[in-house]
């Protein structure tokens, strides 16, 4: 086990720059979730961890020890590849055992060790089959034991789930958990789905063009979003965004309605948030901070998702289940007052 | 050479034009007569005549094929069979009799050694140098330039390679200035210059080089093309592993193109029990290095005029490829199930 420093890490491919100076410091025994759209970076990040990508300036640490310059195989670290990368010709048995090849053990504790993992995984009896009688949640575990199998520093995990179904998906996530509650051994992991990051992570990096946007607990990065794309990105369905400016009444919104409050720092150009969640049909008499016509009425089960138009925005709001407005009518919608998130429209940053 | 120029553009368009008639014409006429929408015809019978119009057209598009494929391949392989239980003049029927004559005959076993020494080199060193320079050719900037070069002599017919390679052998005397590359890098080196091909057994392989030459270009394409089919993940994963790049090449490369390798191989083969040409063009089987299919050529047509015994020595080829052939074939269709 051991901590992981990024200091100042930039990438370029050719002439263009793709990572722009990441500092990062993870903890021994973390689970950090590296989350962004494609193309933000995070699997370059990953793979410079790994050694498969040179670091093109800046430093990885990985415990005590500078690795840029180390062999991927001198780092100390297991990798599991989206598209799993199990050797098609070899039984699963030597898949899992192929990294123990060169390490200095007998043959008989090279067998016990990869039954050990094969008990963890529960994949005992799968031990003799060959890659291509297994289906993809058995790959995708044979590639988690082959990288468990060799006890390193770190876990690096690019996208492993994006290949699953949606079923599969959530069960191997809980298994992932389950095996980091039980080894804890440092993990990193990589992918593009919110949803994955909030569920796994100890902490989130959070990343979108080869800047890092926030790096925080899931709890934080959800509740105090650094800027307009962290508030997007996290949450679904999104962050609702209204644009507006400060007058001495409080912020009037182009959605054509006026919020009174503000927070203490006021640019002129404000954009406020309010999660979809957060919104609540008025009471009979209240007092609603908007009102509007649905438009869209998406049932979920336990929750609907309705769409308002207000004004010319449509702002989605969450509601219980068994509630189903009908197209057209009017809702009156209310928030508390905390739940607000005010950004600068001109910066994207947040403002306390 | 005007004459020549015309009377071969007129062939090719009397071909087109045939071919154009017989596809177009045959499955007019099949329309005409076989028509269902005509007047009187029941319902019935339309639908009859449907099925048997779609069952018939097929066999009119095939015909052609079927036919040139019966008259120029399946009855020569019946006739050669034939002629080889009779005689040198194909009259009187002398059953076993020639392919006792062959494995008896101290030419007929020479040759058939020799062949067995090309099968042993040449397929082999022509996958080894094809897969080596796949390989290597992908880490160097030049390797595409690399590549071109090797894949060239492919298109170099064995005569026309021969020719080639007859310069690089050649031998001018003892005192002579030597103009062949061989010989001219022997007495660079302080050695005396040798008529290469004349050297009995090492000749052989100064053939088979030529051989190699040429399809070492084949084997590196296929091969290359299968390397690049390779998951880039499963080589990443072996470094991550450990795995030094001997390790990974053996280890995980190899295996994963392990199909693909096979066949590159018996194709070769197949390529290398039929040589005639090179050894025609080179020595014309002397020196010891007679190979069957020329030894066939001369029981025929030079001075041997025995349809008899060629057609024994063409069986015998022909039987030589036959498995690698069957198992050739099940190969590429094993590999392209896999896809």
């Amino acid at each position: 086990m051991a901590t992981v420093a990024l200091k100042d890490l930039v990438k370029t491919f050719d002439k263009t720059e793709v990572l722009h100076g990441i500092n990062l410091e993870i903890e021994d025994g973390e689970f950090v979730v590296f989350v962004g759209p494609s193309g933000c970076g995070k699997s370059t990040t990953l793979r410079m961890l790994a050694g498969l990508e040179e670091v093109t300036s800046g430093e990885i640490h990985i415990g005590d020890m500078m690795v840029n310059h180390l062999e991927p195989k001198e780092r100390n670290i297991a990798m599991v590849f989206q598209n799993y990368a199990i050797y098609p010709h070899m039984s699963v048995r030597k898949n899992i055992g192929f990294g123990l090849r060169t390490a200095k053990m007998s043959k008989q504790d090279k067998e016990k060790r990869i039954d050990e993992v094969a008990e963890i995984l529960s994949m005992s009896e799968l031990l003799d089959r060959r890659p291509s009688q297994l289906s993809g949640g058995q790959r995708q575990r044979v590639a988690i034991g082959r990288a468990m199998v060799r006890d390193p520093q770190v876990f690096l995990f690019d996208e492993p789930l994006s290949n699953l179904d949606a079923q599969l998906r959530t069960q191997m996530r809980l298994e992932i958990k389950k095996l980091h509650q039980r080894v804890g051994t440092t993990i990193i992991f990589v992918t593009h789905d919110q949803v994955e990051a909030m569920t796994l992570a100890d902490r989130i990096v959070i990343m979108k063009d080869g800047y890092i946007q926030q790096v925080g607990t899931p709890t934080e990065v959800y509740q105090n979003p650094a800027n307009l794309f962290v508030a997007q990105f996290i949450g679904a369905p999104s962050m609702n965004m209204l644009e507006g400016r400060l007058t001495n009444e409080g912020i009037v919104l182009d959605a054509g309605f006026t919020i009174p409050v503000r927070p203490k720092v006021a640019p002129q150009g404000m954009t406020i948030g309010i999660r979809p969640s957060e919104l609540t049909p008025a009471k009979e008499g209240e007092a609603a901070l908007m009102e509007g016509s649905v438009s869209v009425v998406e049932p979920l089960g336990s929750e609907t998702l309705i769409y308002v138009d207000v004004g010319s925005t449509e702002i989605v709001a969450t509601v219980p289940g068994r509630t189903l407005p009908e197209l057209g009518s009017r809702v009156r919608l209310n928030t508390p007052k905390e739940e607000i998130h005010f950004f600068d429209t001109k910066t994207g940053q947040a403002l306390k | 050479m005007f004459e020549q120029v015309t009377s071969a553009f007129l062939t090719i368009l009397i071909g087109v034009v045939a071919c154009f008639i017989y596809f177009w014409g045959t499955n007019w006429l099949l329309d005409r007569f076989l028509r269902s929408d005509g007047p009187g015809l029941s319902g019935r019978q339309s639908v009859q005549r449907d099925t048997l119009r779609s069952r018939i057209r097929p066999w009119l598009f095939l015909f052609p094929a079927l036919f040139f494929m019966g008259v120029y391949l399946a009855y020569p392989v019946f006739a050669t069979l034939w002629l080889a239980l009779h005689d040198r003049t194909a009259t009187n029927f002398v059953g076993l009799a020639n392919f006792t004559w062959a494995l008896t005959d101290p030419r007929f076993l020479q040759a058939a050694g020799n062949n067995l020494l090309w099968l042993i080199v040449v397929p082999t060193a022509s996958t080894g140098f094809g897969l080596l320079v796949a390989v290597l050719a992908d880490r160097l900037w030049w390797g595409n330039i690399a590549k071109s070069l090797i894949f060239m002599p492919m298109a170099i017919s064995f005569v026309g390679a021969s020719v080639i390679w007859k310069f690089v052998f050649d031998f001018r005397g003892p005192d002579a200035d030597q103009i062949g590359v061989l010989n001219a890098l022997v007495q660079m080196f302080g050695g005396s210059p040798q008529a290469w091909i004349t050297v009995p057994f090492w000749n052989n392989f100064f053939l088979m080089i030529i051989l190699i030459w040429i399809q070492t270009g084949f084997a590196m394409v296929i091969l290359s093309a299968a390397l690049r089919g390779i998951p880039e993940e499963t080589l990443e994963a072996a470094r991550i592993d450990g795995a030094t790049d001997i390790q990974i090449f053996f280890g995980i490369m190899i295996p994963q193109i392990f199909p693909t390798i096979l066949v590159v191989w018996t194709t070769i083969t197949i390529t290398v029990l039929k040589v005639f040409d090179i050894v025609l063009a080179m020595t014309n089987g002397q020196w010891d290095t007679q190979v069957l299919a020329n030894l066939m050529f001369d029981w025929m047509f030079r001075g041997g005029g025995d349809s008899g015994r060629s057609s024994t020595i063409a069986l015998f080829i022909m039987f030589a490829v036959l498995p690698i052939m069957v198992w050739n074939i099940r190969n590429v269709n094993s590999e392209e199930t896999t896809r």
